[in-house]
């Protein structure tokens, strides 16, 4: 699909032909029946980021260039696995890690191996405000 | 000699003591100590710096004394291209544009992108609550209105939850949301209310708010849709109080984005102030900072209005009308609006009924960020604004101003049809996954149970081994759907696989997006174009009838079939001998008794519910009591008891006449008086007694035979007796009308009470 404007939205009406679940099946044949048959299980059933750059374009398309960023953020973090996540979330609430450098070496590791490029600049930003603001320590 | 003590207080004091709205406690103004809705002296002036396409001031704050507050929003929400253009516009001239319908609500949101909090704050807070409320119209991001509903029981129950569930569901809420008791009993709860959310149609999104981790793993199984749990705050260090910064929140709301997750923040005037934290600002500029914050997240909406704080906001001059400013806010940065109108702000019914209008006539994303579709008792967030004992009060206010709240009327049968067939649905899903056997007297128990007192169904324990086992399984949605499918429950099924198959596509992720008739409508396909009268959200002619259609409606057809009821009985005490012409009669003690057209033909019993027959009699006996003589004529040519009364008057020998409507309206007049100054009146027929209609017979009779009289007065209490009668009393007084023949002579009636029917034989 080129860029998607708001003119392809709804994507699951516009494109459920071609919209493609984690395991590359199309909205269309995720049926009742394919789930009593066992061909179709919860992981057919989450966001890709495909579809998430695509919401990110619409979004910008209509002016939401906030929203569509978040978006981009989120596509980053479809592939890291929930204890991650929740420990990255943990690492950014005050007073859980005390330097500078335990953040940065946070948003080095989802760099290097989730290729999460804005995801990790977002984190280094927020450990240079939180020592300025006294929230860590350098070091 | 006695003294008459010198009074120490008027009692209407005492009277007003006992009002609700007394329960309600006000706070004054006090701005250093937070108590200030829309301006304080220590909000800063608005302005902004820009050195080398980046923020160096914003607000009087240099960026390196930024908080994060401060930082976090001029790193993602102003805009420096916009922003030299927007803060040098004259505050005054935004705020006549927010209100101008020629003005596109796109030209203002992008201005604010232009804007810091203080500027804001500055512009809406030069409207008035009418001003707020047309912006809000107009500024909203999706044409279409929406509600949200609360699910919940004092149980945690989930034969309840699931029967609630298909109730909101069947009311039209676009989302619910359910929290516990018991934190344990989240899966529980989850599983419940999303089949329940799975009856009769699919679309509503889903909600179960609980810990922040467990939250997302919830979401992760499928069972939620959305969440809105991600709280902010207007100041530092409530912030990292509530143990959280700007960018943990961000992150958090990128992760539910990840998961396919709908999300929005929640924020709202007064939660600084709980907090302790409130900087000595006023509510309306903390509450500017918390929605430029989440612009720059990039959430796609807010919970803001109040929320938790509202009850405290409401104590605040003008703190119903910061909720509003608050809410134009959120909509004027381009963010989807749970509009509050969701912790219960007050005891006063006159002022819960105030704070909803602005929002039901202007319309919003979700009106209620939170309407409490249980009992009250049974909301485990706490009382809502309104709770399932009003929703009916609200149903009504949507007809009255023909407004969209949101919701539809539900009948009876189909009410008990949607909880019989959640709670056999949850049943069957529990059973075929191996987790409990309900039995059908718990299930019959939460049928027909208003609220979870009335039940006999899960214990919270027997819920919590429930909600221990799902988690400990992993059951996801896939579980619930096959087990559904295997029992039968296919069109459940299908209903959950559908709302679960909005995730892959991400399409409900945009802002302001809900699911009806099967389809995403969001700002994006439904954008609010508001450009003046005839244009944005109207009632289209299906929508009007649904709205229009709440029970129990009057029409003619009731009015004649109830009156019908009681011809035969009628029948059985009184017959009416009608004929030739009537004369002026000659007995100086005659009163003559003028009944209407209708009388005794059409019309059977008083609005009082009084038997015509017996009302009859009773003026008979007072007149023949107090030594007069009664005779009684049928008036053709009019239907008004002024008129029935002096024509009545005008031919008896007297000179003294009764009018008698049908309705129970009753009259004494006299011969020489003008039409509308009668001698005595009795208007409210629903609450005339028996006694009363004999007392005016002996009044009249007393009149007659020139005695000193004392009127019958019917003492009411007060009631809104129009709202209860005025209906059925214009049908009564058509078909009495109806009946009128202006050119037709009074005919005299033999009365015959014939006594076998009961009392009122005279």
């Amino acid at each position: 699909m080129k860029t998607p404007t708001v003119a392809d939205y709804p994507l699951a009406e516009k494109h459920g032909d071609d919209l493609r679940g984690p395991r590359g099946r199309t909205l269309d044949e995720v049926t009742l029946e394919a789930v009593m048959e066992g061909r179709v299980g919860i992981e057919d059933l989450r966001i890709t980021p495909e579809a998430l750059h695509a919401q990110a374009a619409i979004a910008r398309d209509a002016g939401r260039e906030t929203l569509a960023r978040n978006f981009e953020r989120a596509a980053e973090l479809i592939d890291v696995p929930q204890d991650v996540i929740m420990q990255t979330y943990e690492m950014l609430r005050p007073g859980r890690v005390r330097t500078h450098r335990e953040l940065a070496e946070q948003a080095e590791m989802l760099r290097r191996d989730y290729g999460a490029r804005q995801i990790a600049e977002f984190v280094e930003r927020a450990a240079d405000i939180y020592l300025r603001r006294g929230l860590v320590e350098r070091g | 000699m006695t003294r008459t003590p010198l009074p120490n207080r008027w009692r209407r004091y005492s009277d007003w003591d006992e009002r609700p709205l007394r329960l309600d406690r006000f706070a004054r103004d006090d701005a250093e100590h937070g108590f200030a809705a829309f301006r304080s002296p220590s909000d800063p002036s608005p302005g902004v710096e820009i050195a080398q396409g980046r923020i160096a001031a914003m607000d009087g704050v240099l960026a390196h004394d930024f908080d994060m507050i401060d930082a976090f929003i001029a790193d993602h929400h102003l805009d420096p291209e916009i922003a030299p253009e927007a803060m040098a516009m004259d505050s005054a001239e935004v705020a006549r544009m927010l209100v101008d319908m020629n003005v596109p609500r796109t030209e203002l949101v992008r201005l604010a992108h232009g804007m810091t909090p203080a500027k804001l704050a500055d512009v809406v807070s030069r409207l008035n609550a009418l001003e707020i409320a047309f912006a809000y119209s107009k500024m909203r991001p999706r044409e279409r209105p929406g509600n949200q509903g609360h699910v919940t029981n004092a149980k945690d129950d989930p034969l309840q939850l699931a029967a609630d569930a298909a109730i909101a569901v069947g009311l039209g809420f676009d989302e619910i949301e359910t929290t516990m008791r018991v934190a344990r009993n989240s899966w529980a709860n989850a599983m419940a209310c999303v089949v329940g959310s799975s009856v009769g149609r699919w679309g509503t999104l889903f909600q179960c708010s609980s810990e922040e981790a467990e939250e997302l793993r919830i979401g992760m199984a499928g069972f939620t849709s959305y969440a809105e749990t991600v709280s902010v705050y207007g100041t530092e260090k409530s912030f990292t109080d509530g143990d959280d910064t700007p960018w943990s929140k961000a992150f958090l709301v990128a992760a539910y984005a990840s998961r396919g997750i709908k999300a929005r923040c929640t924020s709202g005037g007064g939660a600084e102030l709980l907090m302790g934290f409130h900087e000595a600002k006023s509510l309306l500029y903390l509450e500017a900072r918390c929605l430029c914050l989440q612009r720059g997240m990039g959430v796609q909406g807010t919970q803001n209005g109040g929320i938790d704080g509202a009850p405290l906001t409401a104590t605040i001059t003008g703190g119903m009308r910061e909720m509003m400013a608050e809410n134009l806010l959120a909509v004027w940065l381009d963010l989807e609006c749970a509009s509050g109108n969701d912790a219960r702000a007050t005891e006063s019914e006159i002022r819960v009924g105030a704070k909803i209008m602005p929002y039901l006539v202007a319309g919003s994303d979700f009106i209620c960020s939170g309407f409490g579709t249980i009992l009250s008792y049974d909301n485990s967030f706490n009382a809502s604004l309104f709770n399932g004992e009003e929703l009916e009060d609200f149903l009504v206010l949507q007809r009255d101003f023909e407004a969209d709240g949101g919701l539809t009327p539900l009948t009876e049968t189909s009410a008990l049809e949607l909880r019989r067939r959640a709670v056999d649905a949850i049943s069957a899903v529990f059973e075929e996954l191996d987790l409990a056997q309900p039995t059908e007297a718990m299930k019959t128990s939460v049928v027909q149970a208003s609220g979870s007192r009335e039940t006999d169904s899960f214990s919270t324990g027997a819920t919590t081994r429930i909600s221990a086992e799902i988690e400990r399984r992993g059951l996801t949605v896939i579980d619930v759907i096959r087990a559904l499918a295997k029992r039968g429950f296919e069109e459940e099924a299908r209903n959950l696989l559908n709302l679960v198959k909005l995730r892959v596509s991400g399409d409900y992720l945009q802002t302001s997006a809900i699911v009806r008739d099967g389809q995403v409508v969001s700002a994006i396909n439904d954008p609010n174009e508001y450009g003046g009268p005839g244009t944005g959200y109207r009632l289209d002619e299906a929508r009007r009838e649904a709205i229009s259609g709440i029970r129990d409606t009057l029409g003619q057809n009731e009015v004649l079939r109830d009156q019908a009821l009681h011809k035969k009985a009628e029948a059985r005490r009184i017959a009416y001998l009608d004929g030739g012409d009537a004369e002026i009669g000659r007995d100086g003690n005659e009163v003559v008794i003028g009944i209407s057209p209708a009388f005794g033909l059409q019309l059977f019993r008083t609005t009082g519910g009084h038997n015509l027959s017996e009302v009859l009699a009773c003026l008979i006996r007072g007149v023949e009591g107090a030594g007069g003589v009664a005779r009684v004529v049928r008036m053709h040519h009019t239907a008004d008891t002024s008129f029935l009364g002096l024509s009545a008057a005008r031919m008896a020998g007297s000179g003294i006449g009764i009018g008698l409507q049908a309705k129970g309206t009753a009259i004494i007049h006299a011969r020489d008086r003008l039409p509308h100054n009668n001698l005595e009146l009795f208007s409210n027929a629903p609450i005339t007694t028996l006694d009363h209609y004999e007392g005016l017979g002996r009044n009249a009779a007393d009149y007659a035979l020139e005695r000193e009289v004392e009127p019958v007065l019917v003492p009411t209490k007060g009631e809104a007796l129009g709202a209860r009668f005025h209906a059925q009393v214009a049908i009564i007084h058509a078909i009495e009308t109806s009946l009128v023949d202006p050119d037709r002579a009074p005919e005299p009636v033999a009365v015959k009470f014939l006594g076998t029917g009961g009392e009122g034989a005279a």
